[in-house]
């Protein structure tokens, strides 16, 4: 057992209770394999914060209670698992432990080098990372990722947000300017100006995915400059949110619905729905398929959804948001189309030229429109 | 209407009410501690057990004063207990303070899952901004009721250890244990009263960061603001009255990065937000000196020997 050459608390004890159970000295690969014999699915999953953040953690918690609620799956998580070495001990133990199958390691910085260092040690194992860093060649066999283009759900709360703003200035209280992020602001910004043209989006960064005085200051900063309708990309959205409610501005959610937290202002906001990927997953596995290296899905997979809109948004606004709804659910939405300048003035997209949204090159973003009201360097 | 610039000027006095008043209480609470001669580091796991008890009783009883109160009781407690363990022969109060920290914050998130997602009911806050038809600094005016009684506890503390019999104690036991014996002082006594009685206000400055600002109960509420209070009461010089200015200052200096990027100074923000860091470096570096000890130390301080 060679991947087993330091032995971390769980498996000593694992190894106890099997020599106590069995009467047997503990061979802790021979309980792995025994219990993936069973006919459950045993599906692991991995957050970085807790499961109940109104937020990232949360929407990932509310995919695997879906999928545990089938008989024939036995599903078991783990919360506040940091990006660490800790990640590496947690997914050890899920495999040897609790006879998981499938992982989900659901936070970004679990993959390198978390992931990649684990998943040879176990090759029937999968390793099935939330983000979109697997590449094919450079990464074990066994890894795999999923992500949705929530970034669709962005453009359609963008131009909710556009077509409820009286000043036209909107706000964006942002983690981290990473792909996925930057993704999302340009989105939300592209879906109000394509109603709006004139519509503008003040980005802050904050620097981290969790730190609610910060994110609370910025919401306040944003709020005095004139922005009327606000949104975010932080692990928890709580804090903004209720802080724009107290402020009596508009606010539009994510990851999950906040709309309980706002009644007066939440218009609408891009949620996630895990559910659809893990219960997916749990068929393949469940029907011995291969499972695929990358899934990408967005509105039309059902992989990302849009929150009810709030009474408050007007039947104008909503018919616009709706036909942009549709357009993507037909899977006719292209919203990298040139020309497209950043807010350097640069031309990023050539005129005629167009990504659509399965293009790898949109997942190395590094620009922010034209419109936005900030920048990518820290 | 528009406030460009002005902004950054109504972020800053805004945030130093609004990031300053929990630095404000978890100061006082160490200052009055160190004053008694002992430092307690547990002060960060004190804050976020007050900040959990704080939003778990103003949900249940629908009191948010309810909770601030049971807040500083929970606080008190945990001071009680670091003296109490510090009272015994050759215990180190670091030490302690470390595993109190680690317990008070371990314990709070154990007791605090049920309480992430609901919504308790929140602090009131009272409206000094009247004056001004600028809404952008009516909001800034906007303040809780405990940073009024931050400031007199500030005032009546710091006139309490100057001119009382029962602040000359405290001190007396800050400055020499053995002055303190040979006077007759219940030591142990006097300094589980002064680390409970801090422990109160730091758990009540836990309170205010669940149930007004910036609101709610989360894991990651506490941005070390009960380990930065030790680094304070130093800038402070042990004055209960300098723990509000360096409170205001550090709140004001926390403001600035956010506030910078919302009138678009976009780049260095990381530069930005470490400023409240860097000013207590800073100040540290300028204000020590090897020809002198530290103005207003109290000598049985562990540092200090």
């Amino acid at each position: 057992m060679s991947e087993s050459r330091k032995l971390t608390r769980r498996q000593v004890l694992e190894g106890t209770a099997a020599a106590g159970a069995l009467g047997l000295l503990g061979n802790v690969e021979w309980i792995g394999q025994a219990w993936s014999a069973a006919d459950k699915v045993k599906m692991g999953f991995i957050f970085v914060g807790p499961r109940d953040d109104y937020g990232y953690n949360q929407a990932h918690f509310e995919g695997k209670a879906a999928v545990a609620k089938l008989d024939w799956v036995k599903a078991f998580d783990e919360e506040k698992v940091p990006e660490t070495i800790e990640v590496q001990k947690t997914m050890e133990s899920m495999v040897k432990l609790d006879g998981a199958q499938v992982l989900f390691p659901t936070s970004f910085g679990y993959f390198d080098p978390h992931i990649i260092k684990v998943a040879p040690q176990f090759p029937n194992i999968q390793f099935l990372h939330c983000g979109g860093l697997y590449q094919e060649g450079k990464h074990p066999k066994n890894v795999g990722s999923y992500f949705g283009f929530i970034d669709e759900s962005q453009y359609i709360a963008g131009i909710v947000a556009g077509g409820m703003s009286k000043s036209g200035k909107l706000g964006f209280v942002a983690a981290k300017p990473i792909p996925q992020v930057l993704r999302n602001i340009n989105n939300y910004t592209l879906g109000a100006r394509s109603i709006r043209p004139n519509c503008t989006t003040n980005v802050i960064f904050t620097g981290d995915w969790s730190l609610p005085v910060r994110e609370a200051e910025a919401t306040n900063s944003l709020v005095d400059q004139g922005i009327d309708v606000i949104t975010c990309h932080v692990d928890s959205p709580k804090v903004v949110i209720t802080t724009a409610e107290k402020r009596g501005i508009y606010c539009t959610g994510y990851h999950c619905n906040q709309s309980k937290l706002a009644p007066k202002g939440y218009l609408t906001g891009a949620e996630w729905n895990w559910a659809k990927v893990y219960m997916d997953y749990a068929e393949m596995i469940r029907k011995g398929q291969t499972v695929p290296h990358l899934v990408r899905g967005g509105l039309k997979e059902g992989i990302v959804k849009v929150s009810d809109y709030n009474q408050v948004v007007t039947d104008a606004v909503r018919k616009q948001a709706d036909a942009a709804k549709d357009k993507f659910m037909g899977g006719g939405m292209v919203v990298y189309k040139g020309p497209i300048k950043d807010n350097t003035g640069r031309v990023v997209i050539a005129a005629g030229k167009e990504h659509v949204q399965t293009d790898i090159w949109l997942e190395s973003m590094d620009w922010l429109v034209e419109g936005v009201i900030g920048s990518t360097k820290s | 209407m528009e406030v460009g610039w002005w902004g950054v000027l109504i972020a800053v006095l805004g945030g130093a009410i609004r990031i300053g008043t929990p630095f404000l209480f978890v100061s006082l609470g160490e200052c009055l501690t160190e004053k008694s001669g002992r430092i307690n580091l547990g002060l960060e796991g004190t804050l976020v057990m007050g900040a959990m008890t704080g939003y778990a009783i103003s949900l249940h009883s629908g009191s948010p004063w309810l909770g601030v109160l049971c807040a500083g009781l929970a606080g008190m407690v945990l001071g009680a207990l670091h003296s109490w363990i510090c009272s015994f022969q050759r215990v180190n109060d670091i030490a302690v303070g470390i595993a109190m920290m680690l317990f008070g914050t371990g314990l709070a998130f154990f007791l605090g899952k049920p309480y992430i997602q609901p919504s308790a009911p929140r602090l009131p806050s009272i409206d000094l901004g009247g004056w001004s038809d600028i809404p952008q600094l009516q909001a800034a005016l906007q303040i809780n009721a405990l940073f009024l009684v931050g400031i007199v506890v500030a005032v009546v503390l710091g006139w309490m250890l100057k001119n009382t019999a029962w602040g000359l104690k405290v001190r007396v036991v800050g400055e020499s244990a053995d002055a303190a014996r040979a006077l007759g002082l219940p030591v142990d006594r006097i300094r589980i009263m002064s680390t409970a009685m801090g422990g109160f206000l730091a758990g009540i400055g836990g309170s205010y960061l669940s149930l007004y600002y910036p609101f709610n109960w989360s894991e990651g509420l506490s941005s070390g603001q009960g380990l930065m209070a030790v680094a304070l009461v130093i800038f402070a010089r042990w004055q209960p009255i300098g723990c509000l200015w360096v409170s205001l200052l550090w709140g004001g200096a926390a403001a600035l990065g956010p506030s910078l990027q919302s009138v678009g100074v976009t780049g260095g923000y990381y530069i930005f937000n470490a400023i409240p860091y860097i000013m207590t470096l800073a100040m540290m570096i300028i204000t020590c000196s090897p020809k002198r000890t530290l103005v207003g130390v109290p000598r049985e301080l562990t540092m200090t020997r």
